[in-house]
């Protein structure tokens, strides 16, 4: 921080936080998780090293990671189904949720009529109806992107109603004074107002719906991640299990970490970005 | 919708603002409570009238009912000559909390009364501009709501509210959640803003100084049922001076005043 921009006179008191501050922010943030990680990570190297474990309960960090690189071809393959079918899931699951949010928040009476059926296919167990579901549609990509999207479209619904609720009555009194119609109000004023709440829910939904993908694989698959682990565990194949699982848990931290992004872009303006914010929290 | 030339009132008629034996009844599910009752009111174009009254005496509820945002349950309210039917758009409004877009800076907050109702956009940018530095904001322009104090956010939502050359300004409580230094600024500044746009001025407020202060007249009004007590006129000259003001026998006379009023209307419950 060699070159300290000065700022107008007079606006001294507003910090948009740089890009050196944000980093250093998510260092001091990021230290505790990585550490008990990493800590964690020791932990299950220790188990297996010491053979307080027996390896074909628990497969060692070496050969789990080893396995990885030895079927590289093979893990990506079928890593590739199941990205695919969680992308469209989620996709599909953001786009239903999202318009199913604007209707219930427009019509009150859709609103105490799907309430009711949402929370039906909510508490539902998706794995029960997943095997529906390949009877239907059969054993491709299509039941599993299904049971990704119910999984994924719960958490959108709701956060996005409670999202375009949100708005201040007086922003919309004023709107109305202004002689703007509804969808002007909507487009400038109750759908920006709600995308902090859309973001979070698409987070949850996000990694939901890898869940989702993976428990259409378990039903009936013959390629996808679901479908490696399954193979592995009837084959006793623990270290390709464990691969699974590690791959899994990585896809579906990287597709939150894409909606933070995604978030990052689209709303620097939101309060949880601001550092001042971050400082007060601590 | 009415005829949207929201520049000034036709010229034989001076009177901006006429309420009609008004009253507004809301129904709650234990009783109907009665907001207003028997409120007449009419206020000369270029006008400044304050409303002081205690809670719950439906000052914000007149505020609504010249805005169209509110029906009345009885009698007319007529704006600018018209009666009023559903929201209007001649009038600028200023609530209590500055009701600022978060992700808009200053300026696009302000231009956003623009957008709404399809001003030109050159047109809107100048006028912004103007309304800027009328208000102090200069330096400001590029902030967004939560760099600004209160009183910053506050010229942010006068400066919306008076964008389109509003005939009629309606403010409801505008400096309530401000400090007391801040506030007097601002009475300052609303009072030569005013001067400068010749606007019709409706303001709620629960300070009596204030109110004395920025009106030609101050509406003293009292609870259950809301209506009005009294019409207090007040006798200062046109150019005051904030510290000279506060000790003119007339301020002392009309703050008095007002206080018995409200006073009697507080010791009566």
């Amino acid at each position: 921080m060699e070159s300290t921009q000065e700022a107008p006179a007079g606006v001294a008191e507003r910090n948009r936080p740089r890009t050196a501050e944000r980093a250093l922010g998510f260092v001091q943030q990021a230290w505790r998780p990585v550490a008990l990680l990493a800590l964690l990570f020791v932990a299950w190297w220790v188990i297996t090293a010491t053979g307080l474990v027996q390896p074909y309960l628990v497969a060692s960090p070496g050969d789990t990671f080893a396995t990885i690189a030895e079927k590289s071809d093979y893990f990506w393959e079928h890593t590739l189904v199941t990205l695919w079918e969680t992308v469209a899931g989620f996709l599909l699951a953001s786009l239903v949720g999202v318009v199913t949010a604007v209707i219930m928040v427009y019509s009150t009476t859709i609103e105490r009529t799907l309430y009711p059926l949402l929370l039906f296919a909510q508490v539902i167990p998706k794995i029960a109806v997943a095997p529906l579901f390949v009877v239907w549609l059969g054993f491709g990509v299509e039941p599993k992107i299904l049971v990704a999207l119910l999984m994924a479209f719960f958490p959108v619904v709701i956060s996005m109603v409670t999202g375009l609720k949100s708005i201040d009555p007086e922003m919309l009194q004023l709107s109305a004074t202004m002689g703007a119609g509804p969808v002007k109000t909507f487009y400038k004023i109750r759908l920006p107002a709600s995308l902090p709440h859309l973001f979070s829910g698409l987070k949850i939904g996000a990694t939901l719906a890898v869940t989702g993908a993976v428990v259409g694989e378990f039903v009936g698959s013959n390629e996808g991640l679901g479908y490696v682990i399954q193979q592995a565990n009837g084959n006793f194949d623990t270290p390709t299990l464990f691969a699974g699982l590690v791959i899994m848990s990585v896809l579906g931290i990287l597709l939150f970490a894409l909606v933070e992004v995604l978030e990052y872009f689209v709303l620097p303006w939101h309060a949880s970005r601001r550092i001042d914010a971050a400082t007060t929290s601590l | 919708m009415p005829a949207s030339s929201p520049t000034q009132a036709p010229a034989q008629m001076d009177t901006s603002v006429e309420i009609e034996d008004v009253a507004v009844r809301f129904r709650t599910k234990k009783k109907d409570v009665t907001a207003l009752h028997d409120v007449s009111l009419s206020v000369a174009s270029g006008e400044f009238v304050a409303i002081v009254g205690p809670s719950g005496c439906g000052k914000s509820t007149l505020l609504k009912l010249v805005s169209g945002l509110l029906k009345p349950s009885r009698g007319r309210i007529r704006l600018l000559g018209d009666d009023v039917n559903g929201p209007r758009r001649d009038i600028g409004y200023v609530f209590q909390r500055a009701a600022l877009l978060e992700w808009r800076s200053a300026r696009r907050n302000i231009l956003l009364q623009a957008e709404m109702r399809g001003m030109p956009s050159a047109a809107a940018r100048d006028r912004a501009d103007e309304l800027i530095a009328m208000t102090g904001l200069t330096g400001f322009e590029d902030a967004y709501p939560h760099e600004l104090s209160g009183g910053m956010q506050q010229r942010v939502a006068l400066c919306r509210a008076l964008l389109h050359r509003p005939p009629v300004l309606l403010m409801d409580e505008p400096f309530g959640a401000l400090d007391a230094l801040t506030r007097e600024q601002m009475n300052i500044e609303l009072r030569r803003i005013w001067r400068e746009t010749g606007t019709t001025v409706l303001l709620v407020t629960h300070s009596i100084p204030e109110a004395v202060y920025l009106a030609d007249r101050v509406v003293v009004m009292s609870a259950r049922p809301g209506t009005i007590d009294e019409l207090i006129p007040v006798e200062l000259p046109v150019d005051r001076d904030y510290g000279r003001t506060m000790a003119d026998p007339e301020f002392a006379r009309a703050t008095g005043r007002i206080r018995d009023l409200l006073g009697a209307a507080t010791s009566a419950d």
